[in-house]
């Protein structure tokens, strides 16, 4: 085992000191360092998107990124979002559109859908189906993955984690 | 929903947003990975990079001075008498069965077979001990191309003498006579290529054995088979072991089986005595979580010059891969069973050869064996309309089996349940137009976009299973078919439902609960459904085949009516009237006509475990339990239509439309129902266009991770249009059958008819999935050559 590394992190407005290996994935570092299981591995290559993350405002892949890369970072993960009784926009409109059915994919998806809408307020069908190109899903067939974006577009505070509005 | 006791037993046939999804969408769900174990060690498999070959000597002397590797093992260490199972023994046919060890004995038979065990400390330090074991191989021939198998060696496993796994038949009427009859024969090769799973979230275990019990959490569909296994194989007894699939993140298949992992690291943690985890890695799922389909269909049919279907025999070979694993051979000839499709064809016999190549084994992948017949009876179906200039649509009605509420006998002698194809096709119609998509066809040609419509009419087979037509005497399962289900009503009025069904991801909580809810007079928010822990219900048989609800469900429903009938007694004692005279309305049971004195669940509740005033001889206490196994199969029907427009220059297709008809009987949540189509649908649209496991002749894989593999993404899809039509099954008294499946078994026929319909004006009629780019320009190429070609 290699040298480890210290390493800063700011995850959902929370201050975090953590020594990693430098190959340290930072996905593994939320999940098994900071214990926020809620961001997800799907494959080993970034195509899946299970692990997509917000680095410093901007949805990242957290299985591309080493957790040093991070160091002094702002990161956003899906239990930023909101919490059971205090659901983000896009949280509550995959709910209320059923655009989730394992679930495996849903963190990264509506993490995704957050930087998309951050970028693209008012997007159209196509625009957020080319949005979410870079997000695997095998159970919903993204109908209702789509439906859930628009939805949630069209309500209040739907472009940012609410950890960052607060932060 | 509210959380008072006010249901009025309308929640059946709500579109009720899910009770699971709250903890999903906030990352509060627990998946395999997300559980850890204090002194949890890690686990890494060496795999073979060869497809066939000699094992000459395996070193671990290097992996094992790493620091932090606590043990490597080998198939010299294993000290299990039998290897994985298979549960498929067909009456009178011989099935050739490998024996299939956790490590590899002797020789390597795929890329991926697992060599050794490394244990360690660490996730990514067991990674790096792999790399040090040293295996020297000794390679042997390869075969990859099931027909070259088939036609002789080399041999997968030399003790057969064959690559031959087994021959299966299932066939009714005369063959010969329709064939006689027929003014039209039509003969194809359609190959139905290999695919992938692919859920999300890869395959993981957790094992630890501590104070004599084996608990062993695993991203499985089958956490009864599990335990059932481990208990024979590690030769523990059943009620010392627990499995527990937690959040599963998706399965379609490829979580159904009994796979050397599992066993491998329930094995080490008691060699260890510490908790052993392993998770798969995309690469390595790509390898070793078992495949589907691979199916060569020679197909002959014969009919009519006015299209009545008059017999129609199908060859199946279908490429095994290298061991069987628990269905293996059993799933091709669920071709069988629906190779009647919806038609009322007198002779269909279909023959079933099952062959060994170096491949990773085939097994069940959403539709298992359905998705394979549809897709040659519906593409048989247009092609031979196209034979006789007849519109496909016209020879589908002409050969409709007319609509029937109770029991249809095909040709090979399986009963249908109750069909309405007609109805399914009529109302597919109301939504789309032939016609029209026709003349959008013409306007887009001079833009060298070719537009193209195609239709699919099925019906499957699901609901697994009647037991006496599933087990062993007679297709040769070595199990039953019947689901469980146990309600406990807790003392204070809420409700736990166990179900022996194990979702990942179908919805069952919410479902279920809505069932159960009716039944009950609460609210669905009051009943809590547990599943996929064999501690805390009864045995079960998990979830495959669609069968959750049509039988799980109705084991609930059976259940909950159980409970309701007990309540019904005590409130009768207690109001003093007679139990015919009680009602349940509005969240209470009542005397009929005076619903101002009733009671609730809650108050009944408390009358059975405060039990001074029960009826004489009755037991305290408010649970039942109910053991369902079903007459017969369910049999889901539907209409699809696709439209593609493909780029003539580039052969690329685009599905612009989809039009889905299903019929699943009366909806239990139609949200959940519209979900399950979708994901159905887009897992044959993946298979058609773009997914396919691909070896090379040396036996490697070509397609071993999400880069070459290719899963539909949004951007590559339509929005769909979802409709249904509801013919009940007379099964089940819910009346309800799966539709897990049925948009996959759906999808691909229609995709391929849509290409070819588009392709007609460039000459082209038939061309095998998938359709890539490459293949359809070749095909517009081919056509051209032989239409400038002389005559």
């Amino acid at each position: 085992m290699s040298k480890t590394v210290p390493v800063r992190l700011q995850v959902n407005g929370v201050e975090h000191a953590i020594d990693v290996e430098p190959r340290l994935l930072l996905v593994h570092a939320i999940r098994e360092n900071l214990g926020l299981t809620g961001t997800h591995v799907g494959c080993d290559t970034s195509n899946c998107g299970a692990c997509t993350v917000h680095l410093d405002g901007r949805a990242v892949k957290s299985c591309t990124v080493l957790a040093v890369q991070a160091d002094g970072a702002s990161v956003t993960t899906i239990e930023g979002m909101g919490t059971e009784d205090d659901l983000h926009p896009l949280q509550e409109a995959f709910w209320n559109d059923h655009g989730l059915q394992c679930g495996y994919c849903t963190p990264g998806m509506i993490m995704a859908a957050a930087g998309l809408l951050a970028d693209n307020p008012n997007p159209t069908e196509a625009e957020v189906r080319k949005g979410l190109e870079g997000n695997l899903c095998r159970c919903t067939g993204y109908h209702n993955i789509v439906k859930a974006v628009l939805d949630a577009s069209k309500s209040k505070g739907a472009t940012v984690g609410q950890s960052e509005v607060t932060a | 929903m509210s959380a008072t006791t006010t249901g009025n037993g309308t929640y059946v046939g709500q579109s009720l947003r899910r009770k699971e999804d709250p903890r999903l969408i906030t990352g509060q769900g627990s998946y395999v990975d997300d559980v850890n174990l204090p002194g949890q060690l890690w686990a890494a498999w060496v795999r073979s990079p060869e497809a066939h070959a000699k094992i000459t000597s395996i070193d671990t002397s290097a992996a094992k001075e790493r620091p932090g590797v606590v043990a490597v093992y080998t198939n010299a260490d294993l000290d299990m008498e039998a290897g994985l199972p298979m549960a498929w023994v067909p009456p009178g046919v011989e099935v050739n069965t490998p024996d299939h060890w956790v490590l590899a004995k002797d020789a390597v038979k795929h890329v991926g077979d697992p060599v050794a065990l490394v244990v360690g400390t660490s996730r990514y330090s067991v990674v790096d001990a792999a790399e040090d074991v040293i295996v020297e191989y000794d390679p042997l021939p390869v075969v990859t191309d099931p027909e070259a198998a088939i036609a002789g060696g080399p041999f997968v496993h030399e003790q057969f003498g064959t690559n031959k796994v087994c021959d299966w038949s299932l066939g009714g009427g005369d063959l010969e006579k329709g064939f006689a009859e027929a003014d039209v024969i039509l003969e194809r090769r359609i190959v139905n290529h290999r695919m992938a799973g692919a859920a999300i979230e890869p395959r993981g275990v957790l094992a630890q054995h501590r104070a004599g019990k084996l608990t062993v959490w695993s991203s499985t569909q089958v956490p009864h088979f599990l335990r059932l296994f481990l208990t024979i194989l590690l030769g523990i007894p059943e009620d010392r072991v627990r499995v527990i699939a937690p959040e599963v993140g998706g399965g379609f298949g490829s979580k159904l089986n009994i796979y050397a992992e599992e066993v491998g690291c329930a094995w080490a943690s008691i060699k260890l005595r510490r908790p052993v985890k392993w998770i798969e890695t995309r690469s390595e799922g790509m390898m070793v979580t078992h495949h589907g389909r691979d199916q060569i269909n020679y197909v002959k049919i014969g009919a009519k010059r006015d299209g009545t279907l008059t017999a129609w025999h199908t060859r199946i070979l279908a490429d095994l891969g290298a061991y069987q694993m628990l269905l293996t051979p059993l799933i091709p000839p669920l071709s069988a069973f629906v190779m009647s499709g919806v038609y009322n064809t007198p002779a269909v016999q279909t023959d079933v050869t099952g062959v060994m190549t170096n491949k990773f084994a085939t097994d069940a992948i959403r539709g298992a064996g359905r998705p394979e017949a549809t897709h040659t009876i519906e593409v048989m179906m247009d092609q031979l309309a196209q034979e006789l200039g007849m519109d496909g649509l016209e020879l589908r009605r002409k050969n409709f089996i007319p609509p029937f509420e109770n029991g249809h006998e095909t040709a090979m002698g399986i009963v249908y349940d109750s069909g309405n194809y007609v109805a399914a096709l009529d109302k597919l119609l109301e939504h789309i137009d032939p016609a029209e998509v026709r003349q959008e066809a013409e306007g887009l040609r001079e833009k060298g976009v070719y537009r193209g419509i195609g239709f699919s009419t099925y019906t499957e087979i699901c609901g697994n299973a009647p037991s006496r037509a599933v087990g062993p005497s007679a297709f040769g399962l070595q199990g039953g078919g019947w689901e469980s289900a146990t309600v406990r009503v807790h003392a204070s009025g809420s409700v736990t439902l166990y179900t022996g069904t194990s979702p990942h991801g179908q919805g069952h909580e919410t479902g279920f609960a809505q069932i159960v809810a009716d039944r009950l007079g609460i609210d669905p928010s009051m009943v809590e459904v547990i599943h996929g822990d064999t501690d805390t219900g009864p045995w079960g048989l998990d979830t495959y085949g669609s069968r959750s609800l049509a039988v799980g469900g109705e084991a609930a429903a059976r259940t909950a009516k159980k409970v309701a009938d007990k309540a019904t007694q005590i409130v009768a004692h207690q109001l003093e009237a007679a139990p015919e005279d009680i009602e349940l309305r509005d969240g209470k049971w009542s005397v009929r006509g005076s619903p101002d004195r009733g009671m609730t669940l809650a108050e009944v509740a408390g009358a059975a475990y405060i039990p001074e005033n029960l009826p004489e001889g009755m037991e305290p206490g408010l649970d039942e339990q109910t053991f369902y196994d079903p007459e017969n199969f369910v049999f889901p029907f539907g209409a699809h239509a696709c439209v593609v427009d493909i780029d003539a220059e580039t052969g690329k297709v685009k599905v612009v439309r989809w039009v889905a008809v299903d019929d699943c009987g009366p909806a239990i949540n139609p949200l959940l129902i519209d979900g399950q189509v979708h994901g159905g649908i887009t897992h044959g649209i993946g298979q058609a266009l773009y997914e396919r496991i691909e070896y090379d002749e040396s036996g490697q894989l070509v397609t071993g991770t999400f880069v070459d593999y290719a899963l539909p993404t949004a951007a590559e899809l339509p929005s769909y249009e979802t409709d249904r039509t509801e013919t009940r099954s007379p099964v089940n008294t819910l009346g309800v059958k799966g539709v897990g499946e049925a948009g996959t078994i759906a999808a691909t026929p229609a995709v391929l008819n849509a290409v070819l319909d588009a392709l007609r004006p460039l000459g082209v009629t038939y061309i095998d999935m998938p359709l890539s780019p490459m293949r359809i320009w070749e095909a517009i190429q081919d056509a051209k050559g032989k239409a400038g070609a002389p005559a």
